[in-house]
């Protein structure tokens, strides 16, 4: 440890960068719980690590955007805290809430108690010190993710969700790793959570918001680490039928179709082809499980056509 | 810190970037320097991902992106003369292997004949050998490009000389016909045929960025940045767009109409007060002892317009209205009805084919088969499709419906008969017209634009998605 120290002296964040080591040992530990990044993807993990800063994740469905935050913390055993955005999502339910129930019963029990005017019976000021204190205070994922001893990855799913106004609740923590409770103060964080943000791209977020996050654009997969995932995810499947499975995706993905297969449908035609035992796809077959990848019937008539089609 | 590039590099990066019309602010730029420094720079890789995460925030930007990258951390310098490249420290898994090899190489390339090159080539591609493919694209670019120094050219020339003579359409015809020798199926086929046209884009795209590697290795990178800048997609005029560009708008069109869909839907519901939904609060109040701690309100369910657009789709405007229809398309569960017409110099309704086949090839297909919209010589004839529009369908403009009329007033000097527009106006809740010429350009030659812009409640120039956005944003 010591001689690490001394060969990173220079950087404050020395502590942190012991987690994730470098981009390369970023990708072999994320190989390891099963997730295969490219090498933009380890960068940026290991950058946004780094450098203490949120990691916004966007793409299209379905190409691992939540599995990463899953995965880098499965491969680091931190803890991961999850926040799923929504519309109408708000303060009490990404930030902290006073627990209102167990307030009113304190105030109650005072008063049956120690009824006013009883000797003994403390002043208001003593009992609203107590009702806002720590133990009335409900941590909801972000107060959570602030508060936590130990290291933790935390996830903001689908962050588009958001109204453009509630983000806004998001930014002090992205930025300062803080949470302003106004009865309380400020609760910094012991430890910098790893955050990462992930998006659908259904509208655009703020320039505010952009601005204090890396950003990751995760696309489909090239055609060869798409059969490297198959073939990790569905064991035992032979190597000509998952280049099949991944080729025919790609040309699907290039139609104008209405929902393109993600990675997830991928892996769930190669389980299907796998267990009805196909060493290869025939025609045939592909359009008896084009339903596997494609969700939309004109799609799949579509897709079909075209696949068929002698030109 | 060898392998770095100099702050100076890095700003003049940055300015090219922000040149084009990325958003850059102070933080990103510092952000960008910061993870330079954090960043083991092992590779040319690794530099573009530190890069890309700190500057690049829109997916629709890493195109340009790229370029710029290629342009200024060109890697491999072509020449003797080691330039200070970020490769110049590391070991890069593609840069610095391959100019070894094809160093080693060269001699040898460089004795083989035309034809035994593009032999070369194909074998190559085939086996999908990468290094050897860019040995023979660096060769046939010394080879074909005549590439002459000092020149301020974007290289398209030198582009062209090299692709006619590599031929790669020769090239992808002769692995497809290998292909139908293996006798797959009809899927296979097809499957393959994807896969080598993948394939040999690649080899197009090798032999273009070669090109600018020599261009950046004979001018500097930022004077070669300055002749090849292209604006962003959603800066793109529509009326002089590039097949290429076309293909990238048509793109940012599919996303963006998620997005507006989104916003609009989201406008609608939050513009305007709820009333409290008493029972609610009270249900929810029980929890609490009775007292309302979180009040309830009913969401507002408004009424959606409904939208007329008017369409010119004569060919000096077409693209530019093909875009609009297709956003319109998208975004329409946020209004009650979407309805369309296009126009040459006849006007025909199109909303049926729109809604069973959104797709533009469909409509011009239609089109072409023989409608009304064109019924003389094809040039357009605002004067009379306005006429004939307010006879055949004016009565059943509401007071809900929004008129949009896309076009640029340009009448080949027949009568405007704007009086129609007026009683538009009358009977419709809005009257827009979307003009896609430049603002300079209107009533200039045949364009009567300020005859009919009188009668509109706004008529905005709309040259490019950013502007087309800002349109449909506005509207309610």
């Amino acid at each position: 440890m010591s001689e690490r120290q001394t060969e990173v002296s220079a950087s404050v964040e020395a502590e942190g960068s012991s987690l994730l080591g470098s981009p390369e040992l970023v990708l072999q530990g994320l190989r390891s719980v099963g997730y295969l990044p490219n090498e933009r993807i380890a960068s940026v993990v290991y950058l946004g690590e780094r450098l203490a800063k949120p990691v916004l994740v966007e793409g299209p469905a379905g190409t691992g955007k939540t599995e990463l935050a899953k995965s880098v913390a499965a491969m680091s055993n931190m803890r991961l805290i999850r926040l799923q955005c929504y519309e109408g999502l708000d303060e009490a339910k990404a930030l902290y809430e006073w627990n209102y129930k167990k307030q009113l019963l304190r105030i109650q029990s005072e008063q049956v108690s120690r009824p006013a005017g009883s000797p003994g019976s403390s002043p208001w000021s003593e009992l609203e010190s107590d009702i806002f204190s720590e133990e009335f205070l409900l941590a909801r994922p972000l107060l959570a993710a602030i508060r936590a001893p130990e290291p933790v990855v935390l996830l903001i799913d689908e962050v588009d969700r958001l109204e453009v106004e509630t983000e806004a609740l998001l930014l002090e923590v992205l930025s300062d790793y803080q949470v302003s409770i106004p009865e309380l103060g400020t609760i910094a964080s012991t430890q910098k959570p790893l955050v990462f943000l992930t998006s659908n791209n259904s509208r655009d977020l703020s320039e505010a918001l952009k601005r204090r996050c890396l950003y990751l654009y995760i696309d489909y997969p090239s055609v060869e680490r798409e059969k490297e995932i198959v073939r990790s995810r569905v064991p035992g499947i032979g190597e000509h039928l998952a280049a099949q499975v991944s080729g025919l995706v790609r040309s699907l993905r290039e139609m104008d179709l209405k929902k393109r297969p993600s990675v997830s449908e991928t892996i769930d035609l190669a389980h299907t082809l796998f267990l009805l035992g196909a060493d290869e796809i025939t025609p045939q077959l592909a359009a008896d499980t084009l339903h596997v990848l494609l969700k939309y019937q004109s799609d799949i008539e579509k897709a079909a056509a075209e696949l068929t089609a002698r030109r | 810190m060898t392998g770095r590039p100099g702050l100076g590099t890095l700003a003049a990066f940055i300015a090219e970037l922000r040149a084009i019309g990325l958003p850059i602010s102070v933080s990103e730029n510092v952000d960008a320097t910061a993870a330079l420094m954090a960043m083991p720079l092992v590779d040319r890789a690794s530099l573009k991902s530190a890069l890309a995460a700190t500057l690049v925030k829109d997916s629709d930007h890493y195109g340009a992106f790229e370029l710029v990258f290629d342009i200024f951390f060109s890697g491999r310098p072509p020449g003797a003369d080691p330039a200070p490249g970020p490769d110049a420290a590391g070991p890069d898994a593609a840069g610095p292997a391959a100019a070894g090899n094809g160093a080693g190489r060269d001699g040898v390339l460089a004795m083989l004949s035309d034809a035994e090159l593009n032999e070369l080539l194909l074998r190559a591609v085939a086996a999908a050998d990468r290094v050897l493919i860019r040995a023979v694209v660096d060769e046939a670019v010394s080879r074909y490009a005549g590439i002459e120094p000092g020149r301020v050219v974007a290289g398209t020339y030198y582009l062209y000389r090299t692709l006619s003579k590599l031929d790669l359409d020769t090239l992808l015809e002769r692995l497809l016909q290998s292909a139908d020798a293996a006798n797959l199926s009809a899927m296979d086929r097809r499957l393959a045929r994807d896969d080598y046209t993948k394939r040999v884009d690649a080899v197009r795209t090798e032999v273009e960025a070669e090109i600018r590697r020599r261009l950046v290795a004979d001018r500097g990178a930022e004077a070669v940045a300055g002749t090849l800048r292209r604006p962003l997609p959603e800066d793109v005029d529509f009326l002089n767009a590039s097949q290429q560009q076309l293909a990238a708008i048509r793109q940012a069109v599919q996303l963006l109409s998620r997005k507006m869909a989104a916003r609009l839907a989201h406008k609608r519901r939050h513009n305007r007060r709820s009333t409290l939904d008493f029972r609610r609060t009270i249900r929810q109040s029980l929890g609490n002892g009775g007292v309302p701690v979180d009040l309830a309100f009913r969401k507002p369910h408004p009424a959606k317009p409904e939208i007329m657009l008017v369409a010119d789709i004569s060919s000096s405007v077409a693209a530019f209205a093909s875009f609009t229809l297709q956003l319109a398309y998208a975004i329409r569960s946020e209004f009650s009805r979407v309805r369309s017409f296009v126009f040459v110099d006849g006007i025909v309704e199109v909303t049926g084919i729109f809604e069973s086949a959104p797709d533009m090839a469909a409509v011009a297909h239609h089109i072409n088969s023989g409608t009304g919209a064109v019924r003389l010589d094809g040039h357009s004839d605002y004067g009379m499709v306005l006429e004939s529009f307010w006879d055949q369908w004016g009565a059943q403009v509401r007071k809900r419906t929004s008129v949009i009329i896309l076009g640029d007033g340009r009448n080949n000097y027949h009568s405007s008969r704007s009086w129609v527009l007026k009683s538009i106006r009358q009977r419709a809740r809005h009257l827009y017209w979307l003009n896609p010429e430049p603002v300079y350009s209107w009533d200039s030659g045949d364009s009567i634009i300020s005859e009919y812009r009188k009668h509109c409640d706004k008529m905005v120039e709309c040259r490019n998605l950013r502007q087309l956005k800002a349109f449909v944003e506005g509207l309610d």
